[in-house]
């Protein structure tokens, strides 16, 4: 068990592309961080670092109390899963799982002992003898946590496990490495481009955009209060709607008089649109329903707001008794409102 | 070039790794190769006593003797033969087989096997059928009229050593050609008969063109063991004969220089023959990088 | 084809069984001449079936070779020509594995260099640069002997490539995995690398192996004393003598020649055509 420190970390390929742009993060002792953005933003790169699997360009990595930048994946206690499970296809489940105890010089009964048991928590105990390829996706899936598991190392690290599983087992994964998580409570990285498993999954979450940390919180911090644009529109799906400030002002009340300095764009969550008036101050937008979509305990209704060309999206429970192309009336409280300033990208206010 | 995204820790260990093939080739293809660029500009007397630099003038005097003009033309007409014969037979084959689908393995596997078979064993093989007078197809042709004899005739001579090195190399073609045909997808020569093309216009306006690389490539390979792994097909058979009839490239090398002991026109021939190697070497590479590319 | 016209599949089969005849002609022939006696192949015209002397004139060429020839018994060159063939061929997947290994998976100093340096021995075959090759394998007192005949053909930039071309498709997570459980270079080579190369190892082996036992020219070279006789290159040594040539005992040494990689070829089939495809390719 350990907790994983990096300090300023940086890395820069060759024709001086930078990958990450200086990354400060604090990850303490059985702690499940999740990594989340978007394909190219640094995530897997910043794993990769800590994993060993690629040079440190500049700063300190710490894990536990050692700093490791210079030592081998092997020498810094950390398993790893990758996202095509990496699982050595001459080899038996057994050996999988043995080979990195038998590299380190444990005794016979010792790692039958732990991939023993380690099959058991995963219930792949009858899939010891048999090669990958005899596997199938799930079942190769488990083999490579397997791997991971039983060497009990100070932290795991996940890179994209997921996402070659159909939807379905995706989901029963994602329970599962929860839950084995926090049985063994052992510091987790994971990464992740799907923002609902980063939700789901994460104590915390780092959201990366271009090489840097857009923002650090729990799900619910980030959620609740996105500190930039890009938070803002990358969390949440559907994703927030955004508007001119000065579009809201004309029908607005004195509801926007009290928005920060700075503001000129205006978040709403489709989940804040509201067809019921509340009983608190609000202000109110008129829409043409273009096409309604109902998607069971939900509906997603796309519609056009007067005086704006951008389509809007808003989420209701249910199914509410309405027909495309009427004009609606929606409704949204102060509370709503997330103030963002367009040339910093930054969320305004405090 | 590229390296995987990770690469191993180095230091002494990949020089050790690779130590063994750059010593060996060192050793035993470019220091030789460098001796025969410099043997190329010194005139030895037969028995090795004194040398003098002479400079080019080994080549000159090479692209003027008339039997090594005469080697070059020989050298084209048996590359030529032998690509030719080899390469239409093995097309017919592969066009056969691949019409068929439970006896294609058998087929094959019994139009494979002479690769197997050494250049010289194949030399000898044809040497021995065609031999005047025990020779079964000899003893064929005279029904027929014609009177073989490959100690005598250049002409027999040169069909015989085509024959024998055509008929090596018929198992390569046929499987290149066969790889070749099969992967050209059943639904573009479909579409064509739904189109209206005879089987005959199927052939030249779809499968031909699609076969064009593999062609390509084959002619090429078969140019490179026409004029330099058939050694063995000239060596065990005819040596060069009668009358300088088969006197290939390669052969003459040998034996201008193990049997004439003339080193320096050896060693000119050999310069010759590594720039025509490193030409189709080239060329083959071009060829393949344009395949990738596709 | 689109359609299949049982007039059509007839001429095919007539087509290739022709071509397979013509194929197997030559080998049918020397057959069929092994198994005759000393003089029923001067009689003009050769017979169709197989005689009966077969026994006797394997069993001598086996034992004994060409009392006309220098060759030794064919049984002693099969096993010069076994063992060759074994040497260059181990030697060849050998010293190329290692060299593609260390060029695909490090990074160093002359990389490039050596690459080239690798690449250009394609651009160099034995036979045209004869006479230097032998002064060098001369002076190093290399003739008439094993390694003379083996080891300076082990250099090989195909089998290199070949395994350069495999290595770069092995997924990056092999490495990065063995790594992560602590595997050194020279452990992933050997519990990783190549036990995933193993059939391309074995596609290679077959054709190294025919490489190997139909070499001639160099043999041809390097050999004066019988003992090293192999027998691609001893069957010449018979029929050049002058006079008269006994072909039935000729013919039995002719089939003993081309049996082992024939056989090869036809119970490894598969790792052959592999073999054969991917090293052109």
């Amino acid at each position: 068990m350990a907790s994983i420190k990096l300090e300023g970390l940086r890395k820069t390929y060759p024709g001086n592309v930078q990958a990450v742009k200086g990354i400060d993060l604090d990850v303490a002792d059985g702690e499940f961080v999740v990594l989340v953005g978007p394909s190219g933003c640094g995530k897997s790169t910043l794993l990769r670092m800590v994993a060993g699997l690629e040079s440190v360009g500049e700063g300190t990595l710490h894990i536990g109390d050692r700093v490791v930048n210079d030592l081998e994946p092997a020498q810094r206690d950390i398993a790893m899963v990758f996202q095509n499970y990496a699982l050595y296809p001459h080899m038996t489940v057994f050996d999988n799982l043995a080979y990195g105890l038998k590299n380190r010089g444990h005794q016979r009964d010792e790692i039958e002992r732990r991939v023993q048991e380690a099959a058991k928590m995963l219930e792949i105990e009858e899939l010891l003898p048999r090669k990958p390829r005899q596997l199938s996706g799930g079942q190769r899936q488990r083999v490579a946590m397997g791997r991971a598991l039983v060497r009990e190392p100070a932290a795991f690290l996940f890179d994209e496990p997921l996402s070659n599983l159909d939807a379905k087992l995706r989901v029963q994964m994602r329970v599962e490495i929860k839950q084995l998580q926090r049985r063994l409570q052992t510091t987790s990285l994971y990464v992740t481009h799907d923002q609902l498993e980063a939700m789901t999954l994460g104590d915390r979450l780092v959201v990366l955009n271009g090489g840097r940390i857009e923002q650090v919180g729990t799900p619910m911090e980030i959620y609740l209060r996105p500190a930039s644009l890009f938070v803002a529109t990358f969390i949440g799906s559907p994703a927030m709607n955004l508007f001119p400030v000065d579009y809201l002002r004309e029908r607005g009340s004195g509801l926007l008089d009290d928005l920060p300095e700075g503001t000129d764009i205006v978040g709403i969550r489709p989940d804040d649109l509201h067809i019921q008036a509340p009983d608190k101050r609000h202000l109110i937008v008129e829409s043409t329903l273009e096409l309604f979509e109902a998607a069971g305990a939900e509906s997603h209704l796309y519609v056009r707001l007067e005086g704006n060309d951008q389509p809007t999206v808003i989420r209701t429970a249910g199914q509410p008794p309405v027909t495309e192309g009427e004009t609606l009336r929606f409704h949204v409280t102060r509370e709503a409102l997330h103030p963002f300033n367009r040339e910093s990208g930054r969320r305004m206010g405090v | 070039m590229q390296t995987k995204r990770m690469t191993l820790p180095g230091g002494w260990l990949p020089y050790a790794l690779l130590a063994p093939q750059v010593i060996v080739t060192l050793i035993f293809f470019i220091w030789p190769a460098g001796q025969a660029f410099y043997q190329a500009l010194l005139r030895e007397d037969p028995f090795g006593l004194s040398r003098t630099f002479v400079g080019l003038d080994n080549f000159a005097r090479l692209f003027n003797d008339p039997l090594y003009l005469n080697s070059m033309s020989v050298t084209a007409v048996f590359a030529i033969g032998t690509t030719l014969l080899s390469m239409s037979m093995a097309l017919l084959m592969a066009m056969a087989v691949n019409r068929l689908i439970r006896s294609r393995h058998a087929y094959t596997t019994l139009l494979v096997w002479p690769y197997a078979v050494a250049p010289a064993i194949a030399g000898v093989l044809w040497w021995f059928i065609f031999h005047p007078s025990i020779g079964i197809l000899p003893y064929m042709l005279d029904m027929l009229g014609y009177r073989w004899n490959h100690r005598t005739s250049g002409t027999d001579a040169m069909l015989l050593v085509i024959f024998a090195a055509a008929w090596k190399q018929i198992a390569y073609n046929f499987l290149f050609f066969l790889a070749g045909l099969q992967s050209i997808p059943q639904s573009l020569i479909e579409a064509a008969a739904i189109d209206g093309a005879s089987p005959f216009k199927r052939f030249w306006s779809i499968v031909f063109p699609l076969l064009a690389p593999t062609t390509f490539f084959l002619m090429v390979v078969n140019v490179v063991y026409a004029m330099f792994d058939t050694f063995g097909v000239i060596h065990a058979t005819t040596q060069g004969g009668p009358a300088q009839a088969t006197n290939i490239l390669v052969y003459k090398v040998y034996a201008d220089g193990f049997v004439g002991m003339n080193l320096g026109s050896s060693a000119a021939q050999s310069v010759v023959l590594m720039a025509i190697v490193v030409a189709l070497t080239v060329v083959q590479f071009r060829f393949i990088e344009r395949r990738v590319n596709y | 084809m689109v359609e299949h016209r049982p007039v059509g599949n007839l001429l095919t089969h007539v087509l290739l069984m022709l071509g397979v005849a013509m194929v197997l002609l030559p080998v049918y022939v020397a057959i069929i001449a092994s198994t005759q006696g000393p003089g029923e192949l001067m009689r003009g015209g050769l017979p169709l079936l197989p005689g009966g002397h077969a026994l006797e004139n394997y069993r001598l060429m086996w034992q004994s070779g060409l009392s006309s020839s220098s060759a030794p018994a064919a049984g002693k060159m099969l096993w010069n020509s076994l063992i060759m063939a074994l040497a260059i061929t181990v030697g060849k997947l050998a010293i190329s594995l290692l060299s593609a290994f260390a060029i695909v998976y490090f990074r160093f100093r002359f990389r490039l260099f050596f690459f080239w340096l690798i690449f250009i021995t394609l651009m160099l075959p034995v036979e045209v640069r004869i006479i230097p090759t032998f002064r060098v394998v001369a002076d190093l007192g290399m003739l008439n002997s094993f390694a003379g005949l083996s080891i300076p053909l082990i250099a090989s930039a195909t089998a290199t490539f070949l395994f350069r071309q495999f290595f770069m498709t092995v997924p990056e997570e092999m490495l990065e995995a063995a790594r992560v459980d602590g595997a050194g270079p020279m452990k992933f080579f050997r519990d990783i690398l190549l036990p995933l190369s193993i059939t391309n190892i074995a596609a290679l082996f077959v054709i190294m192996f025919i490489y190997g036992w139909n070499q001639y020219l160099w043999p041809l070279l390097i050999t004066t004393d019988p003992e090293y006789y192999t027998i691609v290159m001893g069957i010449q040594t018979m029929i050049n003598s002058e006079g008269y040539v006994p072909w039935h005992l000729v013919m039995a040494a002719v089939v003993m020649a081309t049996l082992p990689p024939v056989l090869v070829v036809l119970f490894m089939q598969r790792l052959f055509v592999k073999g054969l495809t991917e090293t052109e390719k």
